[in-house]
């Protein structure tokens, strides 16, 4: 049983409402060493085995055709959530 | 200058000095002549900043410049009676027309047609918030929107792509912004399939003495951008820049997309009329298509001249951003003013309350040339006027299609029509149950209709009527209409069919007509036929508001809806608006009572050339659209008004698409109450079998249902008035039931008409 966990953000260039918001409220709560907030979504999808580069790329299809919306979001990751963080992130 | 990013800025020195630099124009959408006229203009090679800016304002859709020499006639055709109530005409972000009682309205139609394809809810959205910024740019409050939508084929797996977006975006930005959806069109057509219309219209209401403009005016006087912090949206084309000027390491490719925020427009809104208010606005102008670069140009070029602004002083979201883009980026949610400098502070004060950004870019300068500073780089250094009004000008080819000829010839004579009542039932259920004509209640449920409390009516009645004076209840009405099919078999006659048909909604809401705003969504330009076609619209629009007295106030014109070389069917939507003195007089439209006379409006001639039955029975486009009869419009207007004046009215229902058949169908529908119908007088008296009664598309029409006590008077409004009518039958019980021909049970109208798009939807 594996977990494949995809990020994805609303592009760089793109006018992100709800993390305008965020910094808005932030700055009332006197939170005010937040310059700026992005806010993403996360998609954890479950496999029954092991989470094999084959699944990797499944998943990558399906984040880059369902899970985002490519006109105005970037998938920023697609990963094994049991791997080690670090050189398992395929961020492109 | 030492904190900005260092750009390698092409300067205005840079150009004079490196003449033959070679630029993107070609890839900027500039033709080589219009490229050497920049060169003539300025006397030296653009700046890549300027480049830019002409490329953007000189394209179709900023420019005009293929529709320029036909809208003219627009203004040639308006005559000094049309002019009374017209208080800013063509040409200002917005038309606004005296309502009376020291009330003026501003009200325009546009299109955001190639946005919404890309990215349906952003783009359909979008198109929301710039209409209404347009009209609070006049210094309106905006009250409503309405929004027609054109879409391929109900059945097509694009349709499920686009559809839902498009109208979720428009419900979300309007319902966010707490402004009421008072109705708009849904259409479906294959000639849409690639190339959906989205077209947002929006009214807002001021005292007269209110209007603002958009110039600058005022030696000293201060240039302020106010609202959301630029980024990179929908920058798109000019992202070729980008990649020349500054070093491969530079941003990806910007999107040519926007998002727009609500919530920030709604306080941008509720800003402005507190600027207004104070009075520390001399001049305003939102920012839409070529962002920055429209708005300094056309203000500047609206008023003196001269105008210097510092690109390094916008607030910007994205600091990557280079000064070309800043320049360029339609960021939304965002006003440019211009303000005297001993009003600053009262100004900064009043955004401040509404937590609006405001920014100090520049000032009005006794010089005549707009120029565009980063740091101490001059960037710009052009005449506004050759930016944003003195474009390039086409005459282009006309060509009366070829095709045309055959299409006409192939009228529905030939084509089998019902011949029992059964069959005659059959039809009509299918017509209603037809996607355009069946229930929008599925588009329409998702828009809020009646926040703020000043909606008198909406969908599904025909023209949306919103109060202005809460105290007297003086108010408009408004419809938005055109019937492709019949501009696609004469765009002469269908433009004029469109115009007919929105004015003929408005007075049957019993308000006056008074001023038009038109989108005319058309192929490509380059094309003579379509070229042909924009002419014959255009034209034919123009004569038809000199006779009917109303005038054109504004509008938009939106080229290249085509999907490789096929355009869509010539498209011009015509919005009329139209004045009640108080709205609770206006004439709903359907029946709520029993035992209500049902009246016949106007006269029936076989004319089922384009109508929906040949769409829906036989896949027929051809021949040649009804008779267009403006002053029988006239004539039905003047009746339908002098009886609402008198109250005699207690339903009005135009008839158009589906004719007779339709507009008894959705009066039965609309609160359950059936009807008696006999078609024999009109039979008898215009020479017309059942059929031809029921579904001729016939123009000048309307149906009324009166009281009983109020009969005699009604007739004698209508005689008087030199209308044509007959009295076809009674309202009431749980069928409707044509005399001879069928009866249908409401529900079994009801389960047809509803459920038609969402079942659509779901797969």
């Amino acid at each position: 049983m594996g977990t494949v966990v995809v990020d994805v953000m609303p592009k760089q260039e793109i006018l992100d409402p709800q993390g305008q918001a965020v910094v808005g409220a932030l700055r009332r709560l006197n939170l005010s060493q937040f310059t700026d907030v992005r806010q993403g979504k996360r998609f954890t999808l479950e496999v029954a085995g092991d989470v094999t580069d084959e699944v990797l790329a499944a998943a990558r299809e399906a984040a880059e055709t369902l899970l985002s919306n490519p006109v105005i979001e970037d998938v920023v990751s697609v990963r094994d959530a049991d791997a080690a963080a670090a050189g398992q992130e395929d961020a492109s | 200058m030492s904190n900005l990013p260092a750009y390698k800025c092409d300067t205005v020195d840079i150009a004079s000095q490196d003449p033959q630099a070679e630029q993107p124009w070609a890839e900027l959408g500039l033709k080589s002549d219009e490229y050497q006229q920049i060169r003539e203009i300025l006397d030296r090679r653009p700046t890549s900043a300027e480049l830019a800016m002409y490329s953007v304002m000189w394209s179709e859709h900023c420019s005009y410049k293929s529709s320029k020499v036909h809208l003219r006639q627009f203004g040639d055709k308006t005559t000094d009676e049309m002019k009374e109530k017209l208080l800013v005409g063509i040409g200002e972000n917005a038309g606004v027309v005296d309502i009376g009682d020291g009330w003026a309205v501003t009200f325009k139609i546009e299109s955001h047609n190639h946005p919404s394809y890309i990215e349906p809810h952003q783009g359909a959205a979008t198109g929301i918030g710039g209409i209404v910024r347009d009209i609070m740019s006049m210094g309106a409050r905006p009250l409503a929107v309405m929004d027609p939508l054109r879409f391929g084929a109900l059945d097509h797996p694009d349709t499920a792509r686009v559809l839902p977006g498009i109208v979720s975006g428009v419900g979300t930005y309007g319902n966010s912004l707490g402004l009421p959806n008072i109705g708009g069109e849904i259409n479906f057509d294959s000639c849409y399939q690639g190339n959906p219309l989205v077209n947002a219209l929006c009214v807002g209401s001021m005292r007269t003495e209110d209007i603002h403009l958009a110039n600058a005016t005022g030696v000293g006087n201060l240039i302020v951008l106010f609202g959301s912090k630029t980024g990179g949206d929908g920058i798109g084309g000019v992202s070729v820049l980008a990649s020349e000027t500054f070093d491969s390491t530079g941003p990806a490719k910007r999107p040519a997309v926007q998002v727009g925020d609500p919530f920030a427009e709604k306080v941008l809104i509720e800003c402005c009329l507190d600027l207004y208010a104070a009075d520390v606005v001399a001049g305003i102008q939102d920012l839409g298509g070529a962002g920055l670069s429209c708005a300094t140009s056309e203000l500047a070029s609206n008023g003196d001249g001269g105008m210097q602004i510092h690109l390094d002083r916008v607030p910007l979201r994205d600091p990557s951003l280079s000064p070309e883009e800043i320049l360029m980026s339609e960021s939304q949610e965002r006003m440019m003013a211009v303000v005297e400098p001993g009003k600053l502070e009262a100004f900064m004060e009043i955004a401040a309350k509404w937590d609006v950004e405001a920014s100090v870019l520049g000032e009005v300068t006794d010089g005549e040339n707009l120029e565009v500073f980063w740091g101490d780089d001059l960037l710009v250094q052009v005449p506004p006027r050759s930016v944003a009004h003195d474009g390039p000008v086409y005459q282009r080819p006309l060509e009366r299609p070829a095709y045309l000829d055959d299409l006409q010839a192939d009228g529905t004579a030939h084509l089998n029509r019902p011949r029992t009542g059964d069959d005659l039932a059959r039809t009509v259920l299918d017509l209603i149950a037809s996607p355009n004509m069946c229930d929008a209640s599925w588009v329409t449920d998702q828009y809020d209709r009646y926040v703020r409390g000043n909606t008198a009516q909406a969908m599904p009645d025909d023209a949306g009527v919103v109060r202005v004076d809460e105290e007297t209840g003086r108010g408009v009405a408004l419809s938005t209409d055109c019937n492709p099919r019949f501009t696609k078999l004469d765009p002469y006659a269908g433009s004029q069919l469109a115009l007919a048909e929105a004015y003929r909604n408005v007075a049957v809401a019993g308000a006056a007509p008074l001023a038009v705003s038109d989108c005319l969504n058309f192929g490509s330009p380059e094309d003579p036929g379509v070229m042909w076609q924009f002419s014959e619209a255009v034209t034919a629009l123009a004569d038809g508001c000199a006779v009917l007295g109303i005038p054109v106030t504004g509008g938009n014109v939106s080229f290249y809806n085509q999907t490789g070389d096929i355009a869509i069917h010539p498209t011009p939507v015509v919005a009329v608006l139209g004045v009640l003195d108080d709205v609770a007089k206006r004439n709903r439209s359907g029946w709520a009572h029993a035992q209500d006379a049902i009246y016949l409006l106007g006269e029936t001639r076989d004319e089922l050339d384009g109508s929906a039955w040949a769409e829906v029975a036989h896949s027929h486009l051809g021949g040649l659209p009804p008779t267009v009869d403006l002053a029988a419009e006239q004539t039905l207007a003047s009746a339908i008004l002098a009886a609402t004046d008198q109250g005699l009215i207690t339903s009005a229902h135009d008839l158009s698409d589906g004719g007779l058949a339709a507009g008894l169908a959705e009066s039965v529908l609309r609160h359950g109450v059936g009807a008696s119908v006999d078609l024999s007088p009109v039979a008898s008296r215009d020479g017309v079998d059942a059929f031809v009664a029921l579904l001729s598309e016939s123009t000048a029409r309307a149906i009324a249902s009166i009281s009983a006590s109020d009969a005699e008077a009604f007739e004698a409004v209508l005689s008087d008035k030199g209308q044509a009518f007959a009295r076809i039958g009674t309202t009431g019980g749980d069928h409707l039931k044509v005399e001879g021909q069928f009866t249908l049970a409401i529900e079994d109208l009801r389960s047809a008409h509803t459920g038609v798009i969402e079942s659509a939807m779901s797969h």
